[in-house]
């Protein structure tokens, strides 16, 4: 059975592998953090939040320091879809950011079967009652 | 030498001297301060005899349902009397919360609108109240009495919220307490407005009111009130919001008296006590849905508001069966003489709020909500600050812990089949605003702050883009305010606001709502100033969520050296109406253009002169390049993109006359950029060698652990730390000091010191 853990990531918990849900890529065991099994790029973080005011007239430019944060950008490697990202402190040790335990997410979903698509979560709509 | 001094073996005390001493210390206590088995615990009182009994009387689930409707709606109602008669900016746009609470003191209805972290917070000065006052023969507690409360250490966010609290009693017994809490502003503090980042003590940081009595038979006493407006800059606004929190518990005390009428007190104790219980067990069903696993992630403060640093917020989520444990250990630690440290109630209300807003909306609000979560910390830490740490700015380290809850949490919720709201990217978090002080165009001396703090952007969720400057994290259904009434009393003018900034963005395959610019000068008065108090103007406060970006920098921009009021008169084309055309443009000739972080001390402004920030952008969720072109093209039209960042980012292919999307260039350019990031991607283990490194990097003060050793805190710098478990001072230097030996060191290197003697 795979359990769908994030838009991009399930756990097929027969194999125990951290899957690419996007095309279905075996990332790696699912005992260890699925980044270890992801393409790192080190992203200038002015490149994504570009600097809205003159970087040669000013110190603050709405841009990220580039000494002071990065951004790590996790891609399957097969489909190049990015999978996470990570603000980081250069040099930061990337975190081993999820961690499931596996025997109690079997047991888990044995109880409730397989799902493909997740629940997505109530709609807010907006009320008709009142207006002026 | 001397014999007192020289050890001796102990003897042992028998049991009657133990009871002795005991006595002697309890008569004798110099001084009553925050109580740490109090404000260490969040969980609800154990269940009482009376509440026991009441239970036993009535538990029929279709009473406690419309008593607790009736009390909710009774809270409601009190919220909007302080919402509607309230002095304060806060009040008026929501930053309020009525509830009722049970004998022990635990909130067990709350407003349904209003600032939600105050529901896990507010109890512990009432349980203080309890323990100290209730028997004590100089103070007591009896009908008709009224206390008044701020100082966060007994149980608050910050001491600009102030809280009026009442014994509700039923033929001589005490049945349950009723409170009205508002952000009034103003305190008496160093700088005006309530929340001093200049505090380098508690002390100063204005009126520090642990829990006393102000009124009897329901009125306010006159000598103490008097005192309190001579405390304030604003004695007027002291005065009438005391007042307002009065009446709106008194009105709530009527609406628990008509259920004292028709159902009894049996049947108010056991609705009180049993809606807390069902709540607390309702939660810990629902987390038990969740899967078992840990999620770890951390926010990066880049300020103490009074010089640029790295403080961490390290957050460790784990989940197993039905237990659910934030552990922030790791986290920075305390600033001795900073005041963006917090008190641990203060984080745990703000946790509680992630839950009852953005988790669990449809939960009674109330204590309960948050009781079965724990909570752990290091010692005298950025979160869990000590009595003599100053903790005005908690907001810094409040919002940017709840963020660090919101983002691990997501990562739980996405495949938990049960979800009462969709998964949601990190909404921002920093009150970019401006607080404002001085003497208005009408005489009066105010300080307080412009209600755009509420214009938060909201973060991406799992299906739609975030709503630009929708609410505060601390008060979903808080509203932003007209600035033009606001203009009425104050001598300054937004001459820019509500104007989306344009490529402040957030990107993703659903981008987070943006925010807007606000643009001030100070026109009426000579005595009239502002300050702003928010981190990220070099780091972004949040994380994006499954391939989201998050926010860019917010930086504070200054023009000076001219009076735009005459510019608008003389030659109005000059002005312009965004950040990036004035600080590019530069149009006003002989003007000095400057940019700062976000921590501006309250500084006195002159007419004319531009002070210009924007408020901030939620998370985007998912990978930008599954961005709908068609959304990418509307971000575009509405002003919030620029059409050259769009087509870089996004990949999106566009007719620059038309904007009509060319799908096929679009598709194509999607995949070879999907091609060029496996390209240019680096595989993990190859990636860790070079980039992981042992300590901090040495060209930033780094506070915090590094990596996953929780055990070492770093105190600025690589050799200076502290273990996690033993508290050192953390003293910041002064920043002019900094500044200071920084030009000396210069002109010594110049040989410019001319001779000084040192
Ligand atoms: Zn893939």
């Amino acid at each position: 059975m795979k359990v769908p853990m994030t838009e991009y990531l399930c756990v097929d918990l027969d194999s125990e592998k951290w899957e690419c849900r996007v095309c279905n890529h075996e990332i790696g065991p699912a005992t260890k953090g699925y980044k270890e099994g992801m393409l790192v790029y080190d992203r200038d973080p002015r490149e994504i939040h570009p600097p809205i005011i003159d970087p040669e007239k000013y110190r603050f430019t709405f841009s990220p320091d580039p000494e002071w944060v990065r951004i790590l950008e996790y891609y399957c490697p097969h489909c190049g879809t990015m999978v996470e990202t990570e603000y980081a402190v250069p040099g930061h040790p990337p975190l081993h950011d999820m961690q499931p335990d596996l025997p109690a997410l079997r047991a888990q979903w044995a109880k409730r079967g397989e799902v493909t698509v997740p629940v997505v979560g109530p709609a807010v709509t907006a009320d008709q009652g009142h207006s002026h | 030498m001397n014999d007192i001094a020289t050890p001796v073996k102990a003897k042992t005390p028998s049991a009657e001297e133990l009871a002795l001493i005991k006595k002697f210390l309890s008569d004798t206590t110099l001084f009553l301060g925050p109580d740490p088995e109090i404000m260490q615990n969040h969980d609800l009182m154990p269940r009482t005899e009376a509440e026991d009994e009441a239970i036993r009387k009535m538990s029929d689930a279709h009473t406690i349902a419309k008593i607790r409707d009736r009390i909710q709606a009774g809270c409601d109602e009190g919220y909007e009397m302080v919402e509607q008669m309230g002095a304060a900016p806060g009040a008026k746009w929501g930053d309020v919360i009525t509830g009722v609470y049970s004998a022990s003191g635990d909130l067990a209805i709350a407003s349904a609108g209003g600032v939600l972290i105050f529901s896990a917070l507010v109890h512990h000065p009432i349980k203080f109240i309890i323990k100290n006052w209730m028997n004590d023969p100089t103070v007591g507690v009896r009908e008709g009495d009224g206390f008044i409360h701020n100082d966060s250490r007994y149980g608050n966010v910050h001491n600009t919220d102030q809280s009026m609290i009442l014994p509700i009693f039923h033929e001589g017994k005490l049945v349950c307490w009723v409170a009205s809490t508002v952000h009034e502003g103003e305190n008496g503090a160093i700088e005006p407005g309530g929340m001093p980042s200049m505090a380098e003590s508690p002390c100063d940081e204005g009126l520090k009111m642990s829990p006393f009595k102000v009124a009897e038979n329901y009125e306010i006493k006159r000598d103490i009130l008097t005192f309190l407006q001579n405390s304030v800059r604003e004695p007027k606004l002291q005065y009438e919001d005391m007042k307002v929190k009065l009446f709106a518990c008194l009105r709530i005390k009527q609406r628990i008296e008509e259920t004292l009428k028709t159902d009894g007190p049996s049947a108010l104790v056991s609705t009180l006590r049993l809606t807390m219980e069902n709540v607390r067990a309702e939660v810990k069903r629902r987390i038990s849905e969740w899967p078992d696993m840990t999620v770890r992630t951390y926010i990066i403060q880049d300020s103490t508001l009074r010089e640029n640093c790295v403080v961490k917020i390290n957050c460790k989520l784990t989940k197993t069966g039905d237990r659910l444990i934030f552990d922030f250990r790791g986290s920075a630690p305390e600033f001795t003489n900073r005041p963006t440290n917090t008190i641990v109630a203060g984080l745990k209300g703000m946790l509680a709020q992630v839950f009852l807003c953005y988790v669990w909306p449809d939960l009674p609000r109330g204590q309960a909500a948050f009781a079965p979560i724990e909570v752990i910390t290091d010692p005298h830490s950025i979160v869990n600050c000590s009595y003599d740490a100053p903790n005005s700015q908690s907001l810094m380290s409040i919002f940017t812990g709840f963020t660090a809850g919101q983002h691990a949490v997501a990562k739980f919720l996405y495949s938990c089949p049960e979800k009462y709201t969709k998964v949601h990217a990190p909404t921002f978090n920093m009150i970019n605003t401006f607080i404002w002080g001085g003497v208005s165009q009408h005489g009066e001396t105010l300080g307080n702050l412009c209600a755009d703090l509420n214009g938060m952007g909201a973060g991406a969720t799992v299906d739609r883009d975030g709503e630009h400057a929708l609410a505060p994290i601390f008060a979903t259904m808080a509203d932003i305010g007209e600035q033009e009434l606001n203009e009425e009393d104050v001598p300054f003018l937004q001459l820019v606001s509500k104007k989306m900034t344009r490529d402040a963005i957030a990107p993703g395959k659903y981008r987070g709502g943006q925010g807007y610019t606000m643009i001030v000068a100070t026109k009426d008065s000579e005595q009239w100033g502002f300050m702003t108090t928010c981190q990220g103007a070099k780091i972004p406060p949040l994380q994006g969520l499954f391939g989201g970006y998050a926010c860019g920098a917010y930086p504070l921009s200054k023009v000076k050296g001219v009076d735009v009021y005459d510019v608008l008169l003389d030659t109005p084309e000059k002005f312009k109406h965004s950040i990036e055309e004035i600080m590019n443009e530069q149009p006003f000739e002989g003007a000095s253009y400057t940019t700062h972080h976000m921590g501006m001390g309250f500084e006195i402004s002159k007419r004319g002169e531009l002070f210009m920030i924007s408020q901030g952008a939620g998370a985007g969720y998912g990978d930008l390049l599954e961005r709908d072109p068609a959304g990418v093209i509307r971000d575009i039209e509405q002003g919030l993109i620029s059409p050259a960042v769009a087509e870089r980012l996004y990949k999106v292919k566009f007719d620059p006359a038309t904007l009509a999307i060319n799908h096929d260039a679009t598709a194509a350019a999607r995949d070879a950029e999907r091609k060029a990031r496996v390209a240019r991607g680096v595989p993990y283990a190859e990636f860790v060698k070079s980039w992981n490194k042992p300590t901090p990097p040495s060209h930033l003060q780094y506070f915090g652990c590094w990596g996953d050793d929780v055990g070492k805190l770093y105190m600025g710098d690589v050799g200076k730390y502290r273990e996690a478990a033993a508290p050192r001072p953390n003293y910041m230097p002064h920043p002019k000091d900094v500044r200071i030996a920084e030009l000396e060191a210069r002109l010594a290197a110049l040989g410019a010191l001319g001779g000084e003697k040192q």
